[in-house]
This record gives C-alpha cells, structure tokens and sequence, in this order.
C-alpha cells in the first residue's frame, strides 16, 4: 500500500443510500459497562456495612479507594504504575518486534517456517514461568530480565496469530497481485499486510493482555517497585486493601491500554464487512 | 499477435489439463472460447496470461515469449477479486502506481468515467453490487491500456440483466482502444455476441475442436434468427465434444465450420 492508497470513508454524496450511517440508539451506550462493576462494589459495600460481609480480609471499595488515594498522595501509586508501565511498554514493544518478524517470515516463506516453527511452537508449550530462574541467572534479577519474560509472553500470540493469517491470505487476492508484477517486497506490503491487518490487531490486543498477565511474575522476582511489588508487599504486611489497590490499578492500566490499541487500530479496519463492529 | 504454438499443460499432480494447442489471435480480435467445465479454458487463459507456465510449446505477444505476467497483458477474474481495504479508486489504481500521479489521476478518472463508477470512487467494494464490482475489476484490467485483455468468465456469477449490460459495456470499452481480447465462458450466446471467432474445446485432455467464424453482422440480436442459427451450431459441436470424450474417442482436428 503506498503513501497515496488511503483508506476512504464512503461519503454520503457518493453512495446516498448509506447517507448518515446507522443511527446510534438513544440509551447508556458505552457506559452500560460500568453497571456490573458498580454494583457489584455497591453491594460489597453494603454488605460489609451492614455486617453480612468480612471487611478484614475482603476490604469495601471505600478502603481500597482510601489506600489508593494514600498511595497517590505519598507519590507511592505514579512510581508503581509508570514501573510497571515502563516493563509492560517495552517487553510489549520487544514481543511484538520479534513476534512480527518471525511470524512475517515463517507465514511467508515455506523455508523458514519448516526451519524455526517446530521449535518455536515447542518453547510455546513450555510455561513460561519455568523461564524465570534461567532468566535470573542469565540477565540478573534487575530490570532485563523483567522485560525479556514479558516479551515471550507478548511474543507467542502474535507470532501465531501473524504467521497463520499470512498462510490464510486469499490466493485469489495474491493472484491479482502477481498479475500487476509486484515484487515479494510489494506484495507483502500491498497485499499481505493490509490483508492480514484484523488478525493482526487481534493478536497485539490478546499479546498486550499476556503482557499485563506477566509484568506481574516479572514483577514478582524481586522488584522493589511496581504494581507487583505492590501485590507482594500487601502479602507480606498482611493488608488486602494494598493488594486489592494493586489489582484494582492492573485492571485500569489494562483495560486503558487494551482501548488505546483498539482505538488506534480502528480507523485502519474501517473496510471490514463483518457481523458488527465493535471497539 | 499472440500466438500459441503446441502447447501443452500438465500440472504436478498428473493431470493433463491442455494439450496441442494451435491458436493465432490477431491485434484487436475479440476471441471466444467456449466449452464444458474441465475443458481446460481457464488454464488456457492462465498459460496466455503468464500466471501458469506450459509444460511443452510456446505463447508469444508479437514474438516474445509469455514467461511471467506482462503490462501488456491484463486479466479479468470470475470474480471482481478488488482488495477490500482500498476504496474503489485505489483498487483501479492498484496496477498503475508506478506512473507519475497526475498521469494515475487521469487515467483512474478516464476509467470510472467509462465503467459508470466515476460517482463510486470512494466507496468501499463491500458496498457495491457484484455487477458494479465486476465493471470495477473492468476499470483496474483497462486503466493500464493493455494490448491483450484475457477475461475468464467475468460475467457468470451475475444475473441475466446484468450480464446482457455487460456484455454490451464490455464491447463499449474495447471500441475505445481495441485491445486483443479473449474471452473464456461457458455461455455460448455470450460467446456470438462478443466474439469475432469462437474456439470450441474439448476435454481430456482440453483440446481446441473447432474455431468458428460467426457470420453475424454487429451489432448481435439475440433474437435474429441467423444468430439463433449460429448458437444451435455451436451447441451441437459442444455437444459432440462431450460425446467424443465419454466415448474416449482420439482427438478430433481442429476445422472450421
């Protein structure tokens, strides 16, 4: 695809009958997901003021908000969470670089993926925890290793995910290629990439969620800072309103920069036909 | 001229899909080709396009082999096959990006304009219809002015109306620069009404029967009865190349009729 094959939006003057697109529905829209969070909080909330719940070691939202907040004030919570952001940002850019690059090559090239898939789905099945003395003996306990098991974790899904859809491109779409004469190099940039750009998405979306799932074992050998530094040090001052704090911060970070992805990589699958579109 | 001489097509899996094939299509010809499924008509046009190579014998455009897909040559798909990420625009530019842009704004302008799609160009393919699409896949195979246009069945997964509309914008579009043209359908009146000559082939293997010459003055009636002549002709040679085949009879030469 060169600089000059812009993705369009039909316009209303060019195609009348979709003038206007589908009309959005009076109502709670997005905010609708809000609601079962909310009550869910709402009545543990309840029921530990009435005395129904054990607030000691499940805490109600108030004292985890509480412990937040005291964590904001003392500057605790922006070091946590730009630690661990910083780990997630850079094992996520690590995983991705190396999953894109070996999944292009094995998807495209029959040679290479005879040469590295059969050892590459065989480390996938090895947990990947099970790396984590190696990688402690190899780049030492700081913040390397943090980030190299973060990027295996992110590596996988899109390597699978790159080098299956690569494989599942439309023959007849790469014929029409072959008849305008575009070169490997053209082709894959053309044809393959644009082809392959939903299940792409798709995989950096499940990746930078396997990215959140390992900061936190990364995080969990030895760090002194982070949100699982946070988690472990709840455990060890025995004060669940810490850990809930931390799992509580996971799942904002999580979900901001799952939407942040989404966001970015919708107006780039515009083209798609599918059932619904869905951020 | 293209030329084929004795070609002869098998794939890797044993298959004998072309064999023998004698044709010389002239500049500006409109050849048809007609024949039952596994006859070996969309390989014939895959050979002539360069997207297959022969297993014996020789394609040439003006006496250079046919090896690889050529800018002289353009093809037109069964199906409108438009990359759904582009817009309508794109997708017609998709084989002209190596001119300077205003000459590609030109020439995708020029051939929206003639399909009928110049009010489309932003679109989306998903949301034209599949005769739209196809008249889209038209403009992408013309816009880089080829001397050969090879078309196979473009027009069989559309409906009668559309196909008879299409028929007549195709032969609308081939007076503007009179391309080569050959044309692979199973449809036999679409064959009279577009073709100069018609090639009748015959399967196992895909051998030329007989290469026809209508005498049918143009613009073609479907309903004149001359025409009518002509397509009970052709069905009779179709149906005899079945005959030969189920019989396992030897090859029939070709001969004009």
């Amino acid at each position: 695809m060169t600089a000059t094959e812009r993705l369009y939006e039909p316009t209303a003057d060019a195609l009348p009958s979709l003038a206007g697109g589908p009309r959005r529905r009076p109502g709670l829209g997005r905010a609708v997901g809000l609601i079962v969070p909310a009550v869910l909080a709402l009545g543990w909330e309840a029921a530990v003021a009435t005395g129904w719940g054990d607030g000691r070691l499940l805490p109600p939202p108030s004292r985890v908000l509480a412990t937040l907040y005291a964590l904001y004030a003392s500057g605790d919570l922006v070091t946590h969470v730009l630690a661990t952001l910083w780990r997630v940002g850079a094992g996520f850019l690590c995983g991705v670089l190396a999953g894109t690059l070996l999944g292009a090559l094995t998807g495209y090239l029959t040679v290479a993926r005879r040469l590295f898939d059969p050892t590459l789905q065989a480390l996938r099945s090895i947990p990947s925890i099970a790396w984590v003395p190696l990688f402690i003996l190899w780049f030492g306990i700081f913040e390397t290793s943090k980030v190299i098991l973060i990027a295996v974790g992110v590596f996988f899904p899109i390597y699978l995910a790159l080098s299956g859809a690569i494989m599942d491109v439309d023959r007849k779409l790469v014929e029409v290629g072959r008849m305008f004469r575009l070169s490997g190099p053209q082709l894959v940039w053309r044809v393959l990439l644009p082809a392959t750009l939903p299940s792409y998405v798709l995989a950096l979306r499940a990746g930078l969620g396997l990215g959140w799932m390992f900061v936190v074992a990364a995080e969990f050998m030895g760090a002194s800072e982070g949100l699982g530094f946070l988690l472990v040090d709840g455990q060890m001052t025995g004060n669940p309103a810490t850990i809930l704090a931390a799992i509580l911060g996971f799942a904002v970070l999580g979900k901001i920069t799952d939407g942040l992805l989404a966001a970015a990589s919708r107006p780039l699958l515009r083209w798609q036909d599918g059932f619904k579109t869905e951020a | 001229m293209l030329t084929v001489e004795n070609l002869s097509k098998r794939y890797p899996n044993g298959l004998l899909a072309l064999s023998g094939i004698e044709l010389r299509v002239r500049p500006g010809e409109i050849l048809g080709v007609v024949g039952g499924s596994g006859c070996g008509k969309s390989t014939l046009l895959r050979v002539l396009s360069g997207l297959e190579p022969p297993t014996a014998g020789r394609v040439t455009l003006n006496g250079t082999d046919i090896a690889s897909p050529r800018e002289e040559i353009g093809f037109v798909f069964q199906e409108p096959r438009l990359m759904p990420w582009l817009s309508i625009r794109d997708n017609v530019a998709f084989g002209i990006r190596h001119l300077p842009k205003t000459e590609q704004t030109a020439r995708v302008d020029e051939a929206l304009q003639r399909v009928g799609l110049a009010d489309f160009a932003r679109c989306w393919p998903r949301e034209l219809s599949g005769g739209m699409a196809q008249r889209a896949a038209l403009a992408r195979a013309l816009v880089g002015r080829p001397s050969v246009l090879l078309l196979d069945e473009p027009f069989s997964a559309l409906d009668a109306l559309t196909r008879y509309d299409l028929q007549d914008h195709l032969l609308e579009l081939w007076s503007y620069e009179r391309p080569t043209m050959v044309l692979v359908t199973h449809d036999i009146e679409e064959a009279l009404v577009l073709s100069d000559r018609v090639v009748v082939m015959q399967p196992g293997p895909g051998r030329i029967q007989t290469v026809a010459t209508p005498a049918l003055p143009r613009p073609r009636e479907r309903t004149d009865p001359l025409f009518e002549d002509w397509k009970h002709r052709l069905l009779g040679e179709l149906s005899r190349s079945f005959r030969d085949h189920r019989r396992g009879e030897e090859a029939f030469p070709a001969a004009a009729i």
